[in-house]
């Protein structure tokens, strides 16, 4: 019998994961990538960093040029989007109405941007980044503003406000909790953030909400819960995303913000796995369920899901990190610091560079680091190798972190 | 353009033009050089397209900075002539040089 291909939906950084590990892991039959953008699979991180500064082109976003998919023997099928799973006859159905058999699927699906509700939120002055035609249409937008009103502090959000400071605009940060970056890093952390896009000229509004966008002679008002209208020629909303998971529910698979997966990769059906962005899964190295926005997770995951689909599964159990580039400041988040019950300061925030390292249950739970990679390296492999560590230890710059992690 | 010759972990040679001014991890991409995964995208965050430098080429090359340098604590078998070639932009002065891809995959 002729196996049917295996089917990737989702072409960011998972998909292709998937498609790489399962050559790796001896996978011999037809493989198909499904992607509803019609380019290469690309890097979205530099879409608000580098890319949206000018300082790469878009040929230097794709992931692997067109040779690899040959080589790996991926069928690309760029531009189409996978409108339904029919579960009972292994095949997914696209939107040119084409039905493709699987013998086994990976969901890659991802995320989308969370829109603006507000009244006026549909104006055209109203931007997102999340893909390359989003970061294409607002670094045009930019090149002719001068004003520029960014609706949420979070990494996309700050890492836009950087770029545009470097290029001169005027720009205002609204974002409705009291601090930056509230969802990732401490409110130390957070506050290190505000001080810095404060010192570069951001005119950075806390605990402020944004009620309406109303047209203007030139441009928009962005109305706020605040002191006075903010107006802006480009505003970009940077406010959070959306797991892609209606395709997976609408197949009756388990989803909860996210679709469903096994610490395997597994959802609630055998014969599909997904990974990526788009999963509320259970992570072996935390113990808990989750959903990451994440480089990080969206390889090591991809690649526990491609040994699931090879019948080899084994947990996914890696430490997550993260990073964000703004301005000159690097910082790196290892595993999921927070919440916490101390917080221990290595180094100097005055001298540029410093780490929080956060501790949970007498344990090391994680680290933010600024301008540190050294800090953020050696906590990675200390939470890998579960190495016992005290705040006291983490909080002398005498005791090296790297030598402990050694071993 | 300059010429970069990759030695893969299998040890197949070959001999790549790069344009000037990308990195040689992206060199190493665009020829489909074997395990160069490159998995952060070249933002040092990730040491998976780690690579030993010839030996002959180290001071052409230069040394890691701090970013670097704390970054290849991450990659397996660090050795005196270790580098992230996401980190080495490709110059005429790099015409002939010959890099060795380390075991990046896991």
């Amino acid at each position: 019998m002729a196996t049917a291909p295996y089917i990737v939906i989702g072409g960011g950084q998972a998909g292709l994961q998937v498609c790489d590990s399962l050559r790796k892991l001896g996978y011999e039959g037809e493989l198909l990538l499904i992607a509803e953008e019609p380019v290469l699979p690309y890097q979205r991180p530099p879409l608000s960093k580098h890319y949206l500064g000018g300082e790469l082109d878009a040929t230097r976003l794709s992931f692997r040029p067109a040779s690899h998919y040959e080589k790996l023997r991926v069928e690309l099928r760029l531009g189409l989007r996978v409108t339904s799973i029919d579960r009972e006859r292994r095949e997914v159905v696209c939107s040119d109405g084409s039905r493709v058999p699987y013998g086994r699927l990976a969901l890659t699906t991802g995320t989308r941007v969370r829109e603006l509700t507000c009244a006026g939120a549909d104006h055209p002055a109203v931007c997102y980044v999340r893909t390359l035609a989003d970061s294409d249409r607002l670094r045009a937008a930019l090149d002719v503003a001068r004003r520029l009103v960014v609706v949420g502090g979070g990494f996309i959000g700050l890492e836009v406000a950087a770029i545009a400071r470097k290029q001169g605009r005027e720009v205002v940060v609204i974002e409705a909790l009291d601090r930056l970056m509230a969802r990732a890093v401490s409110p130390q952390i957070s506050d290190f953030y505000a001080g810095l896009h404060r010192d570069h000229g951001v005119d950075l509004r806390l605990s402020t909400g944004v009620t309406a966008i109303e047209p203007a002679a030139s441009g928009v008002h962005v109305l706020t819960d605040g002191d006075g209208a903010c107006p802006a020629d480009v505003v970009v909303a940077g406010i959070g995303v959306v797991a892609n998971d209606e395709i997976a529910a609408a197949a009756g698979l388990e989803c909860r913000n996210g679709i469903v997966v096994d610490v395997c990769a597994r959802t609630s059906d055998p014969l599909i796995v997904a990974a990526g962005d788009c999963t509320m899964h259970m992570n072996g190295f935390l113990g808990r369920e989750l959903r990451l926005e994440s480089v990080q997770n969206a390889v090591d995951q991809a690649r526990v899901a491609a040994s699931t689909m090879c019948g080899r599964p084994e947990p996914y159990n890696q430490v997550p990190w993260f990073w964000s580039d703004q301005y000159d400041v690097k910082l790196q988040m290892a595993g999921i610091g927070m919440p916490c019950e101390h917080s221990v300061l290595r180094g100097d925030p005055a001298a540029g560079g410093f780490s929080y390292f956060y501790f949970r249950d007498g344990r090391l739970s994680g680290a933010d680091s600024v301008n540190r990679p050294a800090d953020h390296m050696a906590c990675r492999r200390l939470l890998a190798q579960g190495t016992m560590i005290t705040p006291a230890q983490v909080g002398d710059e005498g005791v090296d972190l790297m030598q402990i992690a050694r071993g | 353009m300059p010429k970069i010759t990759f030695i893969d972990v299998d040890g197949n040679s070959r001999e790549c033009e790069v344009p000037n001014g990308i990195s040689v991890m992206e060199g190493a991409i665009q020829n489909g050089i074997e395990g160069i995964l490159a998995i952060c995208g070249g933002s040092c965050a990730c040491s998976t397209c780690h690579s030993y430098i010839d030996e002959a080429w180290m001071d052409a090359v230069g040394k890691p900075d701090d970013i670097e340098d704390s970054t290849l604590e991450l990659a397996m078998d660090r050795r005196p002539n270790s580098r992230l070639t996401c980190q080495i932009e490709v110059t005429d002065a790099l015409d002939g040089l010959v890099v060795r891809v380390a075991q990046n995959d896991g």
